[in-house]
């Protein structure tokens, strides 16, 4: 049985622990409040980009811009997107389980990744397998700079024929609870299909087709990354946000069981001085 | 006929402005480019410039740095990279991208386009945030 003083030593660490993982829970709580609005806020402009793409492309063939022609995925570069920091639960071991599965789905290709995060590089280099570069891109960068240097830097690449294909693999955010991770396509570029039957509006068209696909399509890989990012980032703070709580309820638990542990002691610790002081009032008597 | 065109602007960032107006011109790609009711469904891209609208008797202004634009049965919709009412502009900030864009463009390598051209789009942007700014 610990001492008295071992189980108030303990509760009082205990104490200060929950201290710190609630003030965690509440920063994450502000932070992912942020995070959300601005994910909800870029979306107008995504669904806007998407539906001018689909319309565009829907009066193009497939062949009339390099980064809509498919050919047979032999390279693939993969961002994959985790977090700089730890304590948010099971983030980023999902990520890692997705990231092992997508390499087991494409054994035969070669698969380069890039990092944002230093949690995905980290994991990486441990088993030293597939990275495009050592230094993982850091949440340190506004994420329309990520998203601008990412998306130039593969459409590059494909162009170049250094690369076949490219992906994205990120968290995406249904709420705080729950963040689902997803692989999603980059390139080639596969806009929406409009509807056969839709009739499709006469448009007119500056400075010409041509030119508008090559101007919006490699846009529209950088918001399709920039609005991943977001996801990630509010993924991230609700899956902090979540840990923080649990880890606080936690340390609750065990301090009501440490308090009750503690008075047994000092019970035990009162009757064994009483016992003590009657027995030797009877030798004496 | 007041308001006759409805006019979003959005940007990756925010929702900036959605109004009823009477008619607008946009940087279009091939000079500026005004906006009537009943104009033909079109799409195009817009170069770095100014966005205006006028609503009643009143003319308002947006910069918009580049992006693109959506016309359809009286609907606008305007894709910007950015865009700032002049209000929202910090001039001391466009003078001191100006300063830094003119001398970028100055110790550019000429023989990289790439990187001139993304040092004269900063140029401009900077320019048009100045032009707009003034106008406050």
């Amino acid at each position: 049985m610990p001492s008295l003083k071992d189980i108030r030593k303990r509760i009082a660490s205990v104490r200060n622990t929950q201290q710190i993982t609630k003030a965690m829970k509440m920063v994450a709580a502000a932070k992912l409040r942020r995070a959300h609005d601005a994910a909800v806020e870029s979306r107008p402009y995504a669904e806007k980009m998407r539906e001018l793409l689909a319309n565009l492309s829907a009066r193009v063939s497939e062949d009339s811009h390099p980064l809509l022609v498919a050919r047979e995925e032999k390279r693939i570069d993969v961002v994959f997107v985790t977090t700089d920091r730890g304590l948010c639960g099971g983030y980023n071991s999902n990520l890692f389980r997705l990231a092992e599965n997508f390499l087991r789905d494409h054994p035969e290709q070669e698969v380069s990744f890039r990092f944002v995060g230093r949690k995905g590089a980290d994991f990486y280099r441990r088993r030293g397998r597939g990275a495009m570069d050592d230094s993982p891109v850091t949440w340190h960068l506004p994420p329309e700079e990520i998203a601008a240097a990412a998306a130039g830097r593969f459409i590059g690449r494909y162009l170049r024929g250094e690369s076949d294909g490219a992906y994205i693999l990120y968290s995406e955010f249904h709420s705080a609870l729950s963040q689902k991770p997803t692989v999603a396509r980059l390139l080639p570029v596969a806009p929406a299909k409009v509807d056969e039957d839709q009739h499709l509006t006469e448009y007119l068209l500056e400075p010409s087709i041509g030119d508008l696909l090559s101007n919006l399509l490699p846009k529209s890989v950088e918001v399709q990354i920039y609005q991943a990012l977001l996801e990630a980032v509010a993924g991230e703070h609700g899956a902090r946000m979540t840990a923080m709580e649990s880890a606080t309820s936690n340390a609750s638990d065990l301090i009501s069981h440490l308090t009750l542990q503690m008075n047994r002691a000092r019970q035990a610790a009162i009757t064994k001085e009483l016992l003590e002081v009657v027995s030797t009032a009877e030798a004496l008597g | 006929m007041a308001g006759d065109i409805s006019l979003r602007v959005v940007t990756p960032v925010r929702l900036v402005l959605e109004e009823r107006v009477d008619e607008l011109t946009a940087p279009g790609p091939l000079g500026q480019l005004g906006i009537l009711p009943d104009h033909a469904a079109l799409m195009t891209t817009l170069d770095i410039g100014q966005l205006s609208y006028k609503q009643g008797g009143s003319t308002s202004v947006v910069t918009l740095a580049g992006g693109y634009a959506e016309v359809l049965d009286n609907v606008v919709t305007v894709l910007a990279d950015a865009a700032e009412f002049p209000a929202e502009i910090d001039t001391a900030r466009a003078e001191n991208a100006r300063a830094r864009a003119e001398r970028a463009l100055e110790e550019t390598d000429p023989t990289d386009e790439e990187a001139l051209a993304a040092a004269s789009a900063a140029l401009q942007r900077a320019l048009v945030r100045l032009e707009t700014a003034a106008r406050r």
